[in-house]
């Protein structure tokens, strides 16, 4: 049995006419540890594929289950638990909250845990360390770079172990040198046996996946990711192409 | 890092809303403190002045009487059966539970005398008690000592007495010592000397034929105060002079409703600025609610984050509130009083103040959190 598994997942959203499916009974195992990418187009339904995954969204048929716990048979708070326990996200654009400083936004999921404030302290400075932010800790977000915050934000999503990352175009705010290093960072939590789920439109993140779900209407298949190699490189001779012939350098 | 601390940033960071909330519950508990001092105030105010008023009870010998008619004419009547008030007794007063509002007790022993051929009446009173009894009495001279008289001015007049002139009452020598200015009152016809000598006069001694208390019933009911006398001085006839005392009572009644009233007005407004702020905290956060349920906040922490910023401003509004309203009761106080009226600290009023704005703000920001608690996590975070 796949540690996470999705059965026949659907979702529609609004009633009658305004009813629009956003998945078509989805099914898929992933493994723990796995590193999987979802791409797709706008509107393909892989965001809410991702907020389903987070325990956030609750299917209009369809199973999700994590560890065999079936999460939407669960009840509003324990989903809540769930979340703290087993899903660490990341989003686009980072959603640090602006009064609390770098390590405050870290200790945030231990927030409700019952254990002391300074073993909470501890926990997120190591958390920080291992995105290469000790020393911004008593910074407030606005304070640091966008790289930074999404680096913060990473720590926070792993400040509890938890064994699920969702990452929600990790990269999508950042310039590509920034990208590729937050991208590094989150191969190195999938190598020390983090299951990384990502959904992007960036070929290049797609490519540090193990394995890659593509999304197209609703629908949901599975592709090689060697594949991508080939599309980048078509990709990378488009551009050149393209910058050649409009007289800039490629 | 705990909820307290989450709710205690973001009441700094929003320090204008915050101040908003704050403003709404203190204007409400200053008013309602102002009030409700002013009126403890008033009240004190009036005490003192019933207090100068002089007696307010009267304590007579019980008898029985019998009215004669004849034809439905009206023919007069008969007292039978006077029992007569011990001196002894008036100490029992000083047992009753209301005995703390007892400001004085004035025994007093009256009978006819002959001076210079006049019948006049005489009274044997207890000067110091007098002083709180007839604060009005301005005496000429002095209070008459051991063989001493006060005359009233008109007793003065138509005796033809000075101070110092000597007077032989029952082969007694007395000398009047002072003369009592004019009051207006049945006073200015009365002889007045001390109650054990008018006793040894009359040959009452040990007994009185009324007694008059000054008593400061705010609190109770004046006639809770007769009741207890009566209980304790069976023999007796307790009466309230009710009239003024009540009259000041029921103006001080209506005030004090008028109070609850405006009150419950500006606290009801203040806790209406407190849900439309709170309701739009809200809303302004949807996003940064959508993290906390998204990281696995529940929504009873969400809650509590909510309620804990609005009880932490409404402590603060209710320690300011009443600081604000004892002070603007003092200036009030100068202007409405004359004299010196205390506006003590109470800390009675103080908690009751705290505890209402406490409650107040929570309950106005009930539903502001549980409206934040509701919020679909995955629609708060596309707000974002």
């Amino acid at each position: 049995m796949s540690y996470i598994r999705a059965e026949n997942l659907m979702k529609i959203y609004g009633q009658g006419e305004a009813a629009v499916t956003a998945l078509r009974d989805v099914s898929f195992g992933l493994e723990s540890g796995d590193f999987i990418s979802i791409m797709g187009e706008s509107g393909s339904g892989k965001s809410t594929m991702l907020s389903i995954m987070g325990a956030l969204n609750t299917p209009s048929s369809g199973k999700f289950l994590v560890e065999d716990i079936d999460v939407y048979a669960l009840k509003q708070e324990q989903r809540a638990d769930f979340r703290r326990e087993f899903v660490g996200f990341i989003f686009q654009s980072f959603n640090l909250i602006p009064y609390l400083t770098v390590v405050e936004n870290v200790m945030l999921p231990l927030t409700t845990l019952n254990i002391k404030s300074s073993k909470k302290r501890v926990l997120a400075l190591d958390a920080l360390g291992r995105v290469g932010l000790s020393n911004k800790a008593d910074r407030l977000p606005s304070q640091i770079s966008g790289g930074e915050q999404e680096r913060v934000a990473i720590a926070r999503a792993i400040v509890n172990q938890p064994p699920m990352l969702l990452a929600d175009e990790p990269t999508g705010n950042l310039d590509s040198k920034t990208g590729a290093e937050i991208m590094d960072l989150l191969r190195q939590l999938n190598e020390q046996g983090m299951t990384v789920i990502m959904v992007t439109h960036n070929i290049e993140c797609a490519r540090y996946a193990r394995r890659l779900l593509r999304m197209a209407d609703g629908m949901m298949h599975e592709e090689d990711p060697v594949n991508l190699m080939a599309q980048a490189e078509c990709l990378a001779g488009q551009v050149s192409v393209a910058l050649k012939s409009a007289g800039g350098v490629a | 890092m705990t909820l307290k601390d989450i709710a205690f940033k973001n009441l700094r960071r929003r320090k204008a809303k915050a101040g908003f909330i704050l403003a709404g519950i203190l204007i409400g508990v200053a008013t309602m403190v102002t009030l409700i001092s002013l009126i403890q105030a008033m009240t004190h105010d009036i005490n003192h002045k019933l207090e100068k008023y002089g007696a307010n009870i009267l304590i007579v010998p019980k008898t029985e009487s019998l009215s004669l008619t004849y034809g439905g004419l009206a023919v007069g009547g008969v007292s039978f059966e006077m029992q007569e008030i011990q001196e002894k007794d008036l100490a029992k007063i000083k047992t009753i539970k209301n005995a703390a509002n007892v400001a004085a007790t004035g025994p007093m022993v009256l009978g006819v005398i002959e001076v210079a051929g006049h019948r006049v009446l005489l009274a044997g009173i207890d000067f110091q008690a007098a002083k709180i009894l007839k604060p009005w009495w301005k005496v000429q001279g002095s209070n008459p000592g051991d063989n001493g008289i006060l005359l009233g001015t008109d007793a003065a007049r138509v005796l033809n007495l000075k101070m110092g002139s000597p007077v032989k009452v029952n082969n007694r020598a007395l000398t009047v010592s002072g003369i009592l200015e004019s009051t207006g009152s049945q006073d200015d016809q009365l002889v007045f000397t001390r109650l054990e000598v008018a006793q040894a006069i009359f040959g009452k001694q040990g007994r009185i034929s009324m007694a008059e208390v000054a008593a400061l019933c705010n609190a109770c009911p004046i006639d809770d105060m007769v009741q207890q006398i009566s209980g304790v001085l069976p023999g007796a006839k307790v009466m309230a002079i009710q009239q003024v005392v009540k009259s000041r009572m029921e103006t001080l009644q209506h005030f004090l409703k008028f109070s609850y009233a405006v009150s419950i007005i500006v606290l009801l407004v203040g806790g209406l600025m407190v849900l439309v702020s709170m309701m739009g905290s809200v809303r302004e956060r949807t996003g940064e609610i959508g993290i906390w349920r998204a990281i696995g906040f529940r929504r009873s922490h969400v809650i509590r984050i909510v309620l804990l910023e609005a009880g932490t401003i409404s402590a603060i509004a209710g320690i300011f509130g009443y600081l604000i309203g004892l002070g603007a009761t003092k200036i009030a106080v100068k202007f409405l009083s004359q004299g010196d009226v205390l506006v003590p600290f109470d800390p009675q009023l103080a908690a009751g103040a705290f505890a209402l704005a406490v409650l107040i703000g929570i309950v106005s920001s009930i539903y502001p959190a549980m409206l934040a608690a509701r919020l679909d996590p995955n629609e708060a975070l596309r707000s974002i």
